[in-house]
């Protein structure tokens, strides 16, 4: 009896513990944190199918790609003109994030990856494992950050570097503040507090933004320079660009930062570079890319910027999101480098950066940055 | 413990036990694996959690955000998860029960079942919109009232000004959870409420009781479980929510106001930062996953224990 008992009382907790080692051999599996992207990067084989044909006009197959989901409108508008001109090819991109795109590409898993920030060096090391030769970032998506804000009576606001770390730092917390009126000297100014607005998700973004404020206004914002807006300091903080954007539009003597393509016609900050002031245009962030030098010390053919951001170059828009396209510069399977040969040269033609100009309102490069990136797609090693 | 003097022999006794037909035998398994299924689930999620875990808690306490291991790092989530839950409690419990007495002893029929359907309704709502209304509607209207906390009220320390000048604060993510667990509050206390024996009922009245008194003492008593599992219900539910944080809440760090913006819940956290995350950080965050699981159970547990040791005195017998 007292048997009987016992064994209907443990009959569930056997029950439970056997699913858990099951389970737990399952969980192990280093795919599940990715779940989504599974069954795009699966198919990655099946380019190889249409390999035999190996003129360029007649591509065929698929190619994957993973990583930044700043880049996704853009992306979406690459892959539909690349396959309108190629119908017989499919290019999957999943919008993962950046870190997620990078992981996967140097591990082999997909063609090629988006990502907000070039390879760092162990990155770069594992990348030539998996590709066989050194893999390169190209910048072919630049996308200005605008500093829109909401202070009904003031049009041409104009902000210094200093002014807008103080601002977002929260020393300066009112709009009729002396820093900002001397920026401002023609502008009444009202009193209405400040209200900074951030993002509350990790974002590139972010990322961007705050390593402008730290590199042009370096003894007044001293946070650490990460995706995560630094914890403790005053604001709002909104989910993604619609809601920081949304966050601005509610209130009044609120100023936030956010993707110059989502700001539409709310009323934006020139910011001040060198002696003047400069509004956010495609130009003005393409100026600021061709000003600034190149990352040392990485592969002849790689186009990491290191972003001047504390630029004086007239006419330069500082803060711009640059996210790359990293590619291998030779590919094993001839069908996969023709794909990525074909459809990373169609992203930096300027019928592709138009595209992207057109639907995600990021700055064309420049057509010297332009013919620099095709000569690195020709020189892509296939077979 | 006492022998019976002589137990029959299991098989001599030609009991009328009924032959098992295809039918009984399919039911009964399709029920048995119904039952095993769930639980392989749940181990499923909790091992799926505690393996993907792992690699937070052997980190370098430096690594994980914020720089100062896990614990620093979810506790403030914590916070906000029962904060916001605790808000909507205290707003949907009494407004639920309300109106599950109105609709099961006070409403005319007819006003009660359209009342009853119009409730129900309120859940069938998914939580984008209620985080839409949130934002877009409610946020505004009630930033003046959270501004009026803070000036008059503001000595409390959860009403510490200056209020959110967007009103996008925890007292608005609490007010919007409020309404999404109303529904299920109501909807499970009416029902018990329903159920009370009209004997007791009758019995109070005929002793002299008002309404209001024969609902004290016999609707109320006699529903006290019900409405305990249902409180439970909601307040699952409001632990768990998302979307609807993610979109009404403007996050930060820790604060003890509930009129600033600032806190953040376990789940909006996951939701705002899981798709850009990698790495280290993605075993953070479902390491926090694994945290809200834990309360979770917590409170299914507890509220398991409150109600059958109310069983006794609920009248029920």
């Amino acid at each position: 009896m007292n048997l009987s008992i016992a064994r209907r009382r443990l009959a569930p907790v056997a029950v439970v513990g056997a699913a858990a080692l099951v389970l737990a051999a399952c969980g192990s599996d280093p795919d599940t944190d990715n779940g989504d992207d599974a069954d795009s990067t699966e198919t990655e084989g099946s380019g190889g199918d249409g390999g035999s044909g190996e003129t360029e006009s007649d591509l065929s197959g698929s190619l994957n790609g993973a990583g930044a989901s700043s880049q996704e409108s853009a992306m979406q508008a690459w892959i539909a003109g690349f396959q309108g001109e190629n119908p017989d090819v499919t290019v999957n991109y999943a919008p993962d994030g950046s870190g997620a795109g990078r992981e996967q590409f140097t591990s082999g898993a997909v063609a090629f990856a988006g990502s907000d920030a070039a390879l760092d060096e162990e990155e770069l090391a594992a990348a030539e494992t998996a590709c066989g030769a050194p893999a390169v970032d190209l910048p072919l998506f630049i996308d200005p950050i605008a500093i829109a804000y909401n202070l009904p009576g003031v049009d041409n606001l104009q902000l210094g570097p200093e002014t807008l770390a103080n601002i977002f730092n929260g020393t300066i917390t009112t709009w009729n503040d002396p820093a900002i009126a001397a920026d401002n000297p023609e502008a009444t100014l009202p009193d209405t507090a400040i209200t900074p607005v951030h993002r509350s998700d990790e974002s590139g973004t972010t990322e961007n933004f705050v390593e402008y404020l730290a590199a042009a206004a370096p003894s007044v914002w001293t946070h650490e320079i990460s995706g995560d807006w630094p914890a403790g300091l005053p604001g709002e903080a909104g989910a993604q660009t619609p809601g920081v954007l949304q966050a601005v539009d509610a209130a009044e003597g609120t100023i936030g930062y956010a993707s110059a393509a989502a700001v539409g016609d709310r009323t934006t900050a020139a910011i001040g570079v060198g002696e003047e002031f400069v509004e956010y245009s495609a130009e003005a962030a393409a100026a600021v890319v061709d000003a600034s030098p190149r990352a040392e010390g990485r592969a002849e053919n790689d186009i990491a910027i290191e972003l001047a951001r504390d630029t004086t170059e007239s006419g330069a828009y500082p803060i711009v999101l640059i996210s790359y396209t990293i590619v291998c510069t030779a590919y094993a399977d001839a069908n996969t480098g023709d794909l990525v040969k074909g459809f990373v040269g169609y992203m930096a033609s300027d019928e592709g950066q138009q595209a992207a100009a057109d639907a995600a309102g990021s700055a064309p490069i420049s057509p010297d940055l332009q013919a620099e990136v095709q000569a690195v797609v020709e020189s892509i090693e296939v077979g | 413990m006492t022998t019976t003097a002589n137990p029959p022999p299991r098989q001599a006794t030609p009991a009328p036990r009924a032959k098992a037909r295809p039918g009984d035998r399919i039911f009964s398994w399709s029920t048995r694996t119904a039952g095993v299924l769930i639980l392989v689930v749940l181990a499923g999620v909790a091992a799926f959690l505690i393996v993907e875990a792992l690699p937070t808690f052997q980190a370098d306490p430096a690594e994980i955000d914020g720089g100062e291991g896990f614990f620093s790092y979810v506790w403030p989530l914590v916070f906000g998860t029962l904060a916001a839950a605790v808000i909507a409690l205290i707003i949907a419990t009494p407004l639920a029960l309300g109106i599950a007495l109105f609709i099961s002893h006070y409403a005319p029929r007819r006003m009660a079942q359209g009342l009853g359907y119009v409730v129900d309704l309120l859940a069938a709502i998914p939580s984008v919109v209620y985080g839409l209304w949130g934002i877009q509607w409610l946020a505004p209207r009630v930033q003046g009232a959270w501004a009026w906390l803070a000036d008059n009220l503001g000595f409390i320390p959860i009403f510490t000004g200056p209020a959110s000048a967007t009103g996008r604060t925890m007292l608005t993510a609490g007010v919007v959870l409020a309404v999404m667990i109303l529904p299920i509050i109501t909807a499970i206390s009416r029902e018990v409420f329903l159920q009370t024996p009209t004997l007791h009922e009758e019995a109070a009245l005929a002793l002299g009781a008002t309404r209001w008194e024969m609902i004290r003492m016999a609707v109320i008593p006699f529903g006290r479980p019900g409405i305990i599992s249902g409180i439970m219900l909601g307040l699952g539910r409001a632990l768990g929510e998302t979307m609807a944080v993610a979109m009404v809440l403007s996050t930060g760090g820790f604060t003890w106001s509930m009129v600033t913006s600032g806190n953040n819940t376990i789940a909006a956290e996951i939701a705002l930062d899981f798709p850009e995350s990698s790495g280290l950080k993605t075993n953070t965050l479902i390491a926090a996953g694994l945290v809200l699981f834990a309360i979770t159970l917590a409170v299914n547990m507890f509220a398991r224990w409150v109600v059958s040791r109310r069983k006794e005195f609920s009248g029920a017998n």
